[in-house]
Parts: structure tokens; C-alpha cells; sequence
């Protein structure tokens, strides 16, 4: 078993969970927590000796579908009805159901509660809207921090995108430089231009999680995961998850979400298989939840999930209209060249922006349907 | 012709010994062909295939493309071969950069660890070899504090009143931002279209980033010990005859550098250059530190193309395709280098030719 790791936490987790079925089963599993995981897969499979079961990450899911990579054995599951519906659209390719949703999380908006009431604001001030975030953001920046940050690329841009209605991709056509886009960005560089928006590169951080941490940051945009980055780097900040306010067109989030892959033709297919009915049972993906703060991906799950932890109520929130994000086959290059040309974010006009995004995947667009 | 005529007699006379011959040289020939001639091959094969990098390159699946993975990258508009030109661009600039700098540092630091009167040589010689044998990462890793927007470098010159830039995360080119200090921002409508690779005629000048600077400086600092070991190992081969007849003869110590110990240095030239210019294109660990998509883009090079390509875009073809050229682009670069690094004297044509016909005498 391959698995990306987001620190020990998980890893011992997984190892309990692994070892709790391989002692009821008789079988034996070695877990191994990857460096860099999509590098690892890749050298297993041309190596020909892939793991049995690994984390698929959801922007390779598509592109190792498409190559005929991994084993579609999801409608297999014992448990195959029970998964969230956008998790299964997710994890399918050509209508098929591949593997199964490991967990999600969403993203949402993390306030500092302790710059939050020294700067005199109070619940009824959470925002909820554009305006009132920019409002707010203006109100929380200082000489030391500023207002709101986040990761300068398209799995947090592309909210506001999306929120403004638009979208990289509908009914089969790209529209990356639709007005909608254009508009998100837009607000964007409003809130940069106030002085309230800065990306960690700029408050010398790695991710936006560290720049909350450090207090340079009053307002980030995360997942649940900073639950846990919290607790272990920064266990002094206290702070509260709400959702993301919503945009001129209504509220968006993103859900991420890896899968359980297999790759193809596995000669321990039926192991794995119940290993990974057991890896999705409610029960295990709870203790997942508690070890490093994930939301379990069947819909009996998150709800025990959101009684269980209330304080992370607001990503569960956010599954009824979160978006995934693009990642159809080859996407993964053009999203990489946009967050590069993201870091012009502050000076270029967003039709530029958006343009180059429009022609690199409407290429790969091309070239994974054509 | 006659020899060529006599030669399978004289092995008929001395029969089994081609045999044992080839048993003899069988290890050196097999561990060549296993590590060295089957991966190449292998790897054009996969640079004209479409290979995806499940199960083997020779698998029935595996088709033929023909050289559509080399055009993708070179003569194809697109994303594949803008980020090509990108790199390509870059480590320009790169080698343009580290190879002169580097070897005229590492002669210097040889010649002044070589002098008899230096007080402490050993110790000279060791710090300046020390950086090349800690492993690049390590220094990476180091640098990458000394150079963030608050680290040690910026508080330095933050004391001389310059505003330091944020190093690892600034795209901007030197040559762009030399320009925009005489107000030039933009380019001219003549070096703005999409010019070779891809890459408009103002952005082959954008000059290497203000990130690439820093890998630069960093890699100056790491090989100039290696190289200076050389020059140094060269130096001392050195007769002092020869320094003492170029001092009867009157020579100062500039005069002496540049026509005693520069062309007595010049097999040992060849080499620095050689390594450095090959070891300057394929410059990869640094890149794959820093995570090689930051700064814009503009510390990429091919050969983390090549890989980024290979492992996580799964097209390996194209990243084969990638390591090809940049394979070429090595060896033309080194001959040319080569041809402009020959004597030329006619008296070492005379002797070259002299040489040639030996040799002929005796095949």
C-alpha cells in the first residue's frame, strides 16, 4: 500500500487500520508513506510492479483512467451505493465507477478569533457575501497581518470564478475566459489592490495554513486539514470555520478527494477489495476523521461526522454545492501553466490571464476527446 | 589491403585465441550493453512511441509515432512547446553564466592556494573544497533561508539601503529589469510575436530570473572547488624550471599568469569547460528542490521537463523526446567547443600531421 501522507498522524492511522484487517484476515499489508507520490506511482507502474493499493489523488485520477492504469472495481463494493453522488461522478471515467473515495474535504473560510475580536468585530459580522468580505478583510489588515490570504492557484482562485457563475468547463466546451471568470479574478485584484489580499509567497509562508499560523494571515481559505496543521505547529491560534461566502451567483466550494486505486489486472484484486470495503466502512473513516481530520466519503458517515465535530460543520456544509475541480485528462499541465501565470495576478488584466488558460486546455480538451 | 588480406590466416594459426579474447573482455562488454547501450536504445524507442509508462516500452500496446513527440515540443503551437522553449531559454542563460564564471573562479582559488608563501594552504584548500562534497540538496535547503524575503542576504544588503528582492519567487528577468530602469516595460512590436520554440524575441532577452540568479550563485559556489582541484593538480604538474626561466626572462606575475600557466592549463581547460558546460545543462536536483514550477516558470530546465513530463504528466514519450535533444544539444555544444579550444600553431598542425602519419605507418 502507497499512500501520500500529510504527516504521521495519517500514516499511523492507515498502519493501525491496515494491521486491524490484515490480523482479522489473515493477510499482510506494508503501508509506506510516499515522498512524492505521483513520481512513485508512476516509476511503479513503468516498473511494472505497482503497489497493490495506493491513494489515487483526484487531478491524476482521470488521466491514469484514461490510460487504462487502474482496475474500475468500485460497483464492486459491498458499500458501493453509499458514497456521496459528487464523489462518485468524481472517481468516474466514461460512466464508469472506478474507485473508491478514500474521503473529502472542502474548502472554507478560517477566521482568527483572536484578530476577529481585536479588531472589533463580532459573529453577526461573518461574511457572507463579496462585499462583506472585502469589508471585513479591509477591517482585519494591519501593519503586521493581512486580511485574508490563500494558495495563488486555481484550487482556491477558481472559487471565485466559480462563484461568480462561471466555470473551465461546460456542457462539453471549454470556457475558461467567459465573463463570469473574468469577473472572479477580478474581485480578486480588488482585494489585492486594497492591500487586504496577499499570497503566502508574498508573507513568506509555504501555504496559506503557515501564514494563519503565524498570524500573518487573519482570514485563509482551507480545508479541514488545517485542523490538524493547526493543532501540531500552531496549537496557540484559536479559530473558527465557516463557509465560504457566497458570490453574485449564488455559493461554491471546491471538494477534494482521493480514492482507494488498484491498478489493473491486480492479482490480489479480491484482498483488496475487502480491505478497502473495510478502509470505507463508516466506523474506520470516522477514526480517520479523528486522527487527521478528513470527512468520510458515505453519506452516513459525514452526517455522524458533522454531529461528531461541529466545529467542522461548515466543510460537510459545503458538500451540497461543491464543485470539483477540473481534471480531465492532460488538464493537469494547463492548470499548472494558469498557476504560474497566476503570480501575475496583481498586474495583468484577467482576459490575459484567462486567455492563455482558454487555448492550453482547449488543446488538451482536444486531445483527450479527439 | 595486404594486411587486411593476411589477417584471418593469422588467426586460423592462432585459433581459440579471438575466443578467449572475447571471454576476456565479455564482464566490460556485457556491463556496457546492460547499463549503458540497451537503456539508450530503449529510451529512443520510447521518445518514438507512445508509450504511456504502464508495463513495458515493448509491450504489443505500444505504438509507433513516428516523430511526433519531438515535433510536440520543437514545430507544434502549444503549451508543450512553450514550456520546452521556456526551459530552454533558461538554462541558456544558466550555462551562459555558471560555466565562465565558475572556471575563471576555480583558477583563481587554484592559483592562490598554489602559491609556496600562502600561510594556512591546507586550510584554504579545504574550505573552498568543502561545498562539493556536501550534497546539493543540503545546500539548497540552506540557501533557500539565506535567500527568503527576510533571510540573512536580503538583511545584508538591507543594511547598504537596498530593498532586497524575494529571491527563490522573483520572475523577473535581469535583462527586463535592467531595461525598466531606463522606462522600458514592454516590448517592441517587432520582438512581441511568438518568435522560436514558441517564445517571443523579448522574453528569449527577459536574461535569467532573479530565482535563476540565486541557483546560479549557488552553483558557482558548489562545483568552483571541484574545478579548482583540477586547475590545482594541473598547476602543480607545473615544473618550477619554467617558472624560473620566465622570471630570468623578466616576466611579471600578470605577464607570467597569462602566458605561462593559462596555455600550460589548456588539456586541463578542456576538461573544466567539458564538465562544466554538460554538467550546467543537465542541472536538475536544484531545480527538483524548489519544486521547479515556481518563479514563473523560469527555473525550469529540459531535463526537469523531461522528468516533470515523464513522471507526472505520463507522457513519456515526450519526455524522452526532451532528454534527445538536450542528449544532442550536449554533444554539438562539446565539439564546438572543442574545435574552438584547438591549437592552432602550424607548428602543432606540422606535428599533428606528423602524428597522423605515424599512425597510419603503423596500422
Amino acid at each position: 500500500m502507497l499512500i501520500g501522507s500529510s504527516g504521521d498522524a495519517e500514516t499511523q492511522a492507515v498502519q493501525a487500520a491496515a494491521d486491524a484487517w490484515a490480523e482479522e484476515t489473515g493477510n499482510t499489508v506494508e503501508v509506506i508513506a510516499a515522498n512524492d507520490l505521483v513520481q512513485q506511482l508512476g516509476q511503479g507502474f513503468s516498473g511494472n510492479n505497482p503497489p497493490d493499493i495506493f491513494y489515487m489523488p483526484w487531478d491524476q485520477f482521470q488521466t491514469y483512467a484514461a490510460q487504462g492504469f487502474i482496475e474500475p472495481y468500485a460497483e464492486d463494493l459491498e458499500n458501493a451505493g453509499d458514497f456521496l453522488p459528487a464523489l462518485v461522478e468524481q472517481f468516474s471515467y466514461d460512466g464508469q465507477f472506478y474507485c473508491a473515495p478514500k474521503d473529502f474535504s472542502t474548502l472554507g473560510l478560517q477566521i482568527n478569533t483572536e484578530a476577529w475580536e481585536a479588531a472589533g468585530l463580532t459573529d453577526a459580522d461573518i461574511p457572507t457575501t463579496w462585499d462583506e468580505l472585502a469589508t471585513v478583510a479591509q477591517t482585519l489588515t494591519t501593519g503586521e497581518q493581512v486580511g485574508l490570504s490563500m494558495g495563488r492557484e486555481y484550487a482556491r482562485v477558481g472559487v471565485f470564478m466559480n462563484q461568480a457563475g462561471g466555470s473551465l468547463v461546460e456542457d462539453g466546451e471549454v470556457v475558461a475566459d467567459s465573463e463570469a471568470n473574468a469577473e472572479g479574478l477580478a474581485y480578486l485584484q480588488e482585494l489585492i489592490a486594497a492591500g487586504s489580499l496577499k499570497f503566502p509567497q508574498e508573507l513568506e509562508a509555504g501555504w496559506g495554513g503557515e501564514a494563519f499560523g503565524l498570524g500573518k494571515a487573519a482570514m485563509v481559505i482551507e480545508g479541514p486539514w488545517i485542523n490538524g496543521a493547526m493543532a501540531n505547529d500552531f496549537p496557540e491560534r484559536q479559530f473558527i470555520s465557516v463557509e465560504l461566502p457566497e458570490g453574485p451567483e449564488g455559493p461554491s466550494t471546491f471538494a477534494f478527494s482521493n480514492c482507494w486505486g488498484m491498478p489493473v489486472g491486480s492479482e490480489t484484486r479480491d484482498a483488496t477489495i475487502d480491505l478497502i470495503e473495510f478502509l470505507t466502512s463508516d466506523e474506520q473513516q470516522l477514526a480517520f476523521s479523528e486522527a487527521f481530520g478528513v470527512i468520510p466519503s458515505t453519506e452516513s458517515g459525514s452526517a455522524a461526522y458533522a454531529e461528531q465535530f461541529p466545529e467542522n460543520e461548515a466543510f460537510v456544509a459545503g458538500v451540497e454545492y461543491a464543485d470539483s475541480p477540473v481534471a480531465f485528462q492532460g488538464a493537469a499541465a494547463a492548470i499548472a501553466d494558469f498557476n504560474t501565470q497566476l503570480e501575475q495576478i496583481g498586474s495583468a488584466e484577467p482576459s490575459t490571464l484567462l486567455g492563455s488558460l482558454q487555448s492550453n486546455l482547449q488543446a488538451a480538451y482536444d486531445e483527450a476527446n479527439g | 589491403m595486404a594486411l587486411a588480406a593476411q589477417r584471418p590466416r593469422r588467426g586460423g594459426l592462432r585459433r581459440g585465441e579471438g575466443r578467449a579474447g572475447w571471454l576476456f573482455v565479455a564482464p566490460a562488454v556485457i556491463i556496457t550493453a546492460v547499463f549503458l547501450a540497451i537503456p539508450i536504445l530503449l529510451a529512443l524507442w520510447v521518445s518514438v512511441s507512445d508509450w504511456n509508462g504502464f508495463q513495458s516500452p515493448l509491450n504489443p500496446r505500444v505504438n509507433f509515432v513516428g516523430l511526433e513527440n519531438y515535433a510536440a515540443i520543437t514545430t507544434e503551437e502549444g503549451l508543450d512547446q512553450r514550456n520546452f522553449g521556456t526551459a530552454v531559454r533558461n538554462n541558456l542563460y544558466y550555462v551562459l553564466l555558471v560555466v565562465p564564471l565558475q572556471t575563471i573562479i576555480a583558477l583563481l582559488l587554484a592559483v592562490q592556494v598554489n602559491r609556496a608563501a600562502l600561510r594556512g594552504r591546507g586550510f584554504f584548500r579545504t574550505a573552498f573544497y568543502f561545498p562539493s562534497v556536501t550534497s546539493t540538496v543540503a545546500i539548497v535547503i540552506v540557501f533557500q533561508f539565506l535567500f527568503t524575503a527576510s533571510g540573512a542576504v536580503n538583511a545584508v544588503i538591507g543594511a547598504l539601503g537596498i530593498d532586497g528582492p524575494d529571491w527563490f519567487n522573483d520572475s523577473t528577468g535581469l535583462i527586463h529589469g535592467a531595461l525598466s530602469a531606463f522606462g522600458i516595460t514592454g516590448p517592441p512590436p517587432a520582438l512581441a510575436e511568438p518568435g522560436f520554440l514558441g517564445i517571443s524575441g523579448w522574453e528569449w532577452l527577459a536574461g535569467p530570473s532573479v530565482a535563476m540568479t540565486s541557483l546560479i550563485i549557488l552553483a558557482i559556489f558548489t562545483t568552483s572547488g571541484t574545478f579548482m582541484l583540477l586547475f590545482l593538480a594541473a598547476l602543480q604538474a607545473i615544473g618550477s624550471e619554467i617558472d624560473e626561466a620566465a622570471l630570468v626572462d623578466g616576466a611579471g606575475p600578470v605577464r607570467k599568469f597569462f602566458s605561462i600557466t593559462v596555455p600550460m592549463l589548456r588539456p586541463t581547460l578542456f576538461t573544466v569547460l567539458t564538465l562544466g558546460l554538460i554538467g550546467s545543462w543537465q542541472v536538475f536536483d536544484q531545480i527538483y528542490v524548489l519544486g521547479g514550477t515556481s518563479a514563473g516558470g523560469t527555473i525550469s530546465t529540459p531535463a526537469f521537463l523531461a522528468y516533470r513530463t515523464s513522471f507526472v504528466d505520463l507522457q513519456w514519450g515526450q519526455g524522452a523526446a526532451i532528454a534527445f535533444i538536450l542528449f544532442v544539444f550536449i554533444i554539438v555544444l562539446t565539439l564546438v567547443q572543442r574545435w574552438v579550444l584547438k591549437e592552432r600553431s602550424p607548428k602543432s598542425k606540422r606535428r599533428a600531421a606528423a602524428t597522423a602519419q605515424e599512425v597510419g605507418v603503423t596500422r
